[in-house]
């Protein structure tokens, strides 16, 4: 199972790319699975802010539904809407058409206290 | 095959509409009463079908479900033991079912006179000193408890009393019904052996807990052996017990959880007292209290006066109110009666002690096969685990899946959560043992087939009323209503 | 013999295989200190025949509306039930059947359910309905919370007369700190007051709550309380009579979002007040957040079409204390029951039953003319009117009864007038009781 070594990873089983000061969010392949089939994929709008550890969204397969955490503060740019018609990409492609929103950072100093790839493999 | 489709596939344009009084010129004159009211663009899109489809259509759908009537449902914490006939007469009496609310109570002292013999018989079976018969459901029944819990403290100025703790084994509606009272829930870990962890307990307790949510017998259907304890130490700390009254077939006649310690419990009438559960309901979940928590109880009340009459009462300013629009669901509450009555306290009790033996013996006859995670002596209910079937590739779900093929309807998977890969097993009081002997067989020959042959268990059921169902995408692809073909 | 208490062959040979020697001892586990060791003091037992006769007497001491004809209303009504809906009802499978957590032994329940959402939501006219709520008081509470998470704003304004009973549940569900929350403004000739409405409307407020008819039996303008709704930016949550759904308006249609409704007079029994039928009815925006049991289809392995419990994770047995409601048993049987009353009464005869409906009740209203009977209000109404009685409503009750006739009690703290009910007429209620009825009340005043 592969938690790529170029993304940054949280304990809530996010991973984030950073591209300058914005930042895609997505899920892991491992929570992906732990999921199961996922049906629905509750997303704020765009223009939205969020504070780190703030609860963005949720995550819904048959049998459970998990919040999604805000990794780093800032305003939502972008929102994936293709996930709105075909929520299952997240379990087909997690990193990368199965990203779910891309946040502009109001503090990159927020990116410290993400895990690495390792250190997340090391705490699951 | 009884295959059915939907009632609209039967439509006859014209053809329904059952004979009714009057004709055209009746409609013709209801709109000219209601002249300058806006009226209906379109008559409501309902099917056109004749009486006789009507019947062919449900009465196909009947044959194409599973009741207690049909065969053995041992659902754990459902009760689905054997709903009394006599019930159904005693319900349809026209003196009990042709009544409305709002009659002068002298019209109505049958239908009170029984509801308030129930009130009086459910207070003597749970120890209790004071009941109300409102609530529709179980999970209503809590809510008001609850409310009542938040009433009382409030009353004593206890305004921060604002935390509900639940064991991690509870039933669902614990924690929703908890939280719908806008408190805070708080799950503790049960102990190694599926009990109350008292140091757990003692942890959680402190000024700010308004009360400790049990079942007892718990969901594993073991009993509670610290239970006054239990009690004792919440009243300790200021705060107040409730009992989740679901598991009462194991307790009727030979335990009363007042005399435990308990502040207040609720009655599920569709498990312990035999009402019909209709596919879902109705149901009903009276909650009886001790007598500091008598004053909060939703109104009215029935009351009897010095004459002997019966009257509803709605004079009590401490009431939480209302949680039904009238006094509950009567029907059921009018069978629960009838099954009490018919019972007497001696039968009550043989229904106690045979539930109990029929779910001992059923359990010895299955559990060289499956795990059993909690040892203690079960009461009414067992839970196994499927997590040795698991290893060969079966989950609890095939399993329950596979039974269905040997017509039978599966018992409660993936509950309590604390069970991994959960069968929670009650068979009532209700079943012979030829019947529970059959139901050990079908689950000793799935073991074996999970050795020997997974495949026909991981994609069973190939004989019920429809192949294994396809949940995901019934919730991908929301289709909640029928919606006719566009004509082309 | 009881037939819950199986023959002892098999108890005794239970207890041999477990090696005890009484079933007393499968409780060992209990405490003695709470153990109980003389019987309840309970009635009974009385064999089955010895029980029905028991129960025909305490139903003797009631006044019945077989007896009687029923002019009561309020929420209840004395309506006809079809007789096919009690036969299908009876049949075991569905009767003796538990929620449909096993799709696959379900089908028939699941099909009909199915059924009854679409036949609720089109009835309705909006785009989702549920499997049931209790009734409509708690039906009102849940749409209050489908308005609170949408909007995030938490005042309610309740827009014209609601049934009190509906608006002491929704007070009772939704906690103590509704009460400042809820505002209710006074009808104006019993109906409601557009001004004082809008008035009353900012943008704090969630929804806004009509009754159509009224708890006065008055029929509203709905899309003028809509339109007052929407420039707020509050939803608009109608509690609808089925029956009224014959002939009027329905909210889809008027622009609302969210309907409820009371069931009962969809083929139940009145029954003292319950069982009853919580209907409730949305567009497509709350279908993710609907409470209860929600039914979709789908396909089996095999490609067939099929039905099953979805959106199953919002609910109590998933979610805890996160749920978006704490409901787990609904109303089953008495949903399957509506669903075969729709399906019997068709649309021409849902129509006739709300035609007579309107002709009965105004019948009965122009045969009070010139009597003591005074109605409140002059506006158009559907099934029932609001009267203010000569004599007081609990004696008037009585006198009613003697003479054979069933009234509903006082509702003067809804009308501010002293001596004031209402008073209803279905399309059981024939001419000829009508007339019979309207003597007897002059015989009376």
């Amino acid at each position: 199972m592969a938690y790529p070594s170029e993304l940054k990873y949280t304990e809530e089983h996010e991973w984030v790319k950073v591209d300058g000061d914005t930042v895609t969010v997505g899920i892991t392949s491992y929570a992906a699975e732990e999921l199961g089939d996922i049906v629905f994929v509750d997303m704020p709008g765009a223009g939205a802010t969020v504070a780190k550890g703030d609860t963005f969204g949720t995550i819904e397969s048959v049998k459970t539904v998990a919040d999604l955490f805000a990794p780093v503060s800032g305003e939502i740019v972008a929102v994936n809407e293709a996930l709105e018609d075909t929520p299952e990409t997240v379990g087909e492609d997690p990193y990368g058409a199965g990203w779910i929103i891309k946040i502009k950072m109001s503090d990159p100093a927020d990116l410290d206290a993400l895990l690495s790839s390792e250190d997340y493999a090391a705490k699951l | 095959m009884n295959e059915e489709g939907l009632i609209f596939e039967r439509e006859v344009p014209e053809g329904g509409c059952l004979p009714l009084p009057g004709d055209e010129a009746t409609d013709a004159l209801a709109e000219s009463l209601l002249a300058g009211v806006t009226l209906r663009a379109q008559p409501a899109p309902l099917p056109d079908v004749p009486e006789w489809e009507v019947v062919r259509h449900f009465t196909r759908l009947s044959q194409r479900n599973w009741g207690v009537d049909t065969g053995f449902y041992p659902l754990g914490s459902c009760t689905m033991k054997h709903n009394p006939r006599v019930n159904e007469v005693a319900a349809r009496l026209p003196g009990l079912a042709r009544v409305h609310p709002d009659q002068h109570p002298a019209q109505v002292q049958g239908m009170l006179r029984l509801l308030k013999t129930l009130e009086e018989a459910l207070a003597e079976i749970s120890g209790m000193d004071a009941v109300t018969l409102q609530p529709p459901a179980g999970a209503q029944g809590e809510l008001t408890a609850l409310l009542c819990f938040q009433a009382y403290h409030r009353s004593r100025g206890d305004l921060g009393r604002t935390r509900i703790i639940v064991p991690d084994s509870s039933h669902g509606t614990n924690p929703a019904s908890a939280a719908r009272c806008g408190m805070t829930v708080q799950t503790i870990q049960s102990n190694a052996q599926g009990l109350t962890d008292l140091s757990a307990l003692d942890a959680a307790l402190d000024d700010t807990v308004a009360g400790f949510m049990l079942t007892n017998p718990n969901t594993l259907g073991v009993f509670e052996p610290q239970v006054e304890e239990v009690c004792r130490r919440v009243h300790g700390a200021g705060g107040l017990v409730y009992c989740d009254g679901a598991n009462m077939n194991a307790l009727v006649g030979v335990a009363r959880p007042g005399d435990m310690g308990f502040d207040a419990l609720h009655f599920n009438v569709h498990k312990t007292f035999s009402t019909p559960h209709g596919g879902g309901g109705p149901g009903a979940g009276p909650v009886a209290v001790k007598r500091h928590l008598e004053a909060f109880l939703p109104v009215p009340r029935i009351v009897e006066g010095a004459d002997g009459m019966l009257r509803l009462d709605s004079e009590y300013p401490q009431s939480i109110g209302k949680v039904h629009s009238f006094s509950g669901n009567i029907g059921p509450l009018v069978r629960a009666y009838a099954y009490i009555v018919n019972h007497g306290p001696l039968g009550l009790r043989e229904v106690t002690e045979r539930a109990v033996l029929n779910a001992n013996y059923l359990l010895s006859r299955v559990r060289e096969a499956y795990d059993l995670p909690y040892a203690s002596p079960p009461m009414h209910e067992f839970v196994l685990s499927a997590d040795r079937q698991k290893a060969l590739g079966c989950r609890g779900l095939d399993v329950a899946k596979r039974l269905l093929d040997y017509g039978f309807h599966a018992p409660t998977v993936y509950f309590p959560l604390i069970v991994s890969e959960a069968l929670m097993i009650e068979p009532t009081e209700t079943e012979t043992k030829r019947s529970l002997d059959a139901f050990a067989d079908a689950l000793l020959a799935i073991a074996r087939e999970c050795e020997e042959q997974p495949d026909i268990v991981k994609e069973a059921p190939h004989r019920a009323y429809a192949a294994r169902l396809d949940e995901v995408l019934a919730a991908r692809r929301l289709d909640l209503r029928y919606e006719p073909e566009e004509e082309g | 013999m009881s037939l819950a208490t199986p023959r002892d062959a098999d108890g005794r040979a239970m207890l041999g295989v477990l090696g005890l020697g009484s079933a007393a001892e499968l409780f060992d586990q209990v405490p003695e200190s709470i153990r109980l060791s003389g019987a309840l003091s309970l009635p009974g037992p009385l064999s089955e025949p010895e029980l029905l006769a028991h129960l025909e007497e305490l139903a003797e001491r009631d006044l019945h509306s077989g007896k009687a004809p029923c002019f009561a209303g309020g929420g209840i009504y004395d309506h006809y039930s079809p007789a096919a809906v009690d036969h299908l009802i009876q049949r075991g499978e569905f009767l003796t059947a538990y929620t449909s957590y096993q799709p696959e032994m379900s089908q028939g329940f699941l099909t009909a359910m199915y059924e009854f959402q679409t036949l609720v939501s089109r009835l309705y006219g909006l785009d989702v309905s549920n499997t049931s709520l209790y009734d409509a008081g708690t039906g009102l509470a849940e749409a209050a919370l489908l308005a609170y998470e949408k909007t995030r704003r938490n005042r309610i304004v309740a827009a014209n007369a609601i049934n009190p009973r509906y608006l002491e549940c929704l007070r009772t569900v939704l906690g103590p700190e509704t009460s400042s929350d809820l505002v209710e403004i006074p009808p104006k000739g019993g109906l409601t007051d557009l001004q004082a409405l809008e008035a009353a409307l900012d943008d704090s407020v969630a929804c806004v709550i009509v009754q159509q008819p009224s708890a006065l039996g008055t029929i509203e303008n709905l899309p003028a309380v809509v339109e007052a709704a929407r420039r707020v930016g509050a939803k608009v949550v109608v509690c609808a009579d089925p029956i009224a759904m014959g002939i009027l308006q329905p909210p889809g249609e008027a622009g609302a979002d969210i309907a409820v409704g009371e069931g009962q007079p969809l083929g139940l029994p009145m029954s003292y007040g319950g069982p009853l039928l919580g209907l409730l009815a949305t567009t497509k925006d709350f279908v993710r957040i609907l409470p209860g049991r929600v039914v979709g289809a789908t396909v089996d392995r095999n490609g067939k079409r099929g039905y099953v419990l979805t959106l199953q994770t919002r609910e109590q047995h998933i979610r805890r204390e996160k749920a978006t409601s704490n409901i787990c048993t609904n109303q089953g049987l008495c949903a399957l029951a509506a669903t075969i009353y729709l399906c019997l009464m068709g649309p021409r005869g849902l129509r006739r039953v709300a035609s007579l409906c309107v002709t009965q009740s105004h019948r009965l209203r122009a045969g009070l003319e010139g009597t003591a009977f005074r109605p409140l209000y002059k506006a158009p109404f559907f099934r029932e009117f609001a009267v203010e009685s000569p004599l007081p409503v609990e004696e008037l009750q009585q006198r009613m009864g003697e003479a054979g006739f069933i009234v509903g009690s006082d509702i003067s703290a809804l009308t501010g007038v002293e001596n004031s009910l209402l008073l209803a007429a279905t399309e059981s209620r024939t001419d000829a009781q009508i007339d019979a009825f309207v003597s007897a009340l002059k015989g009376v005043a």
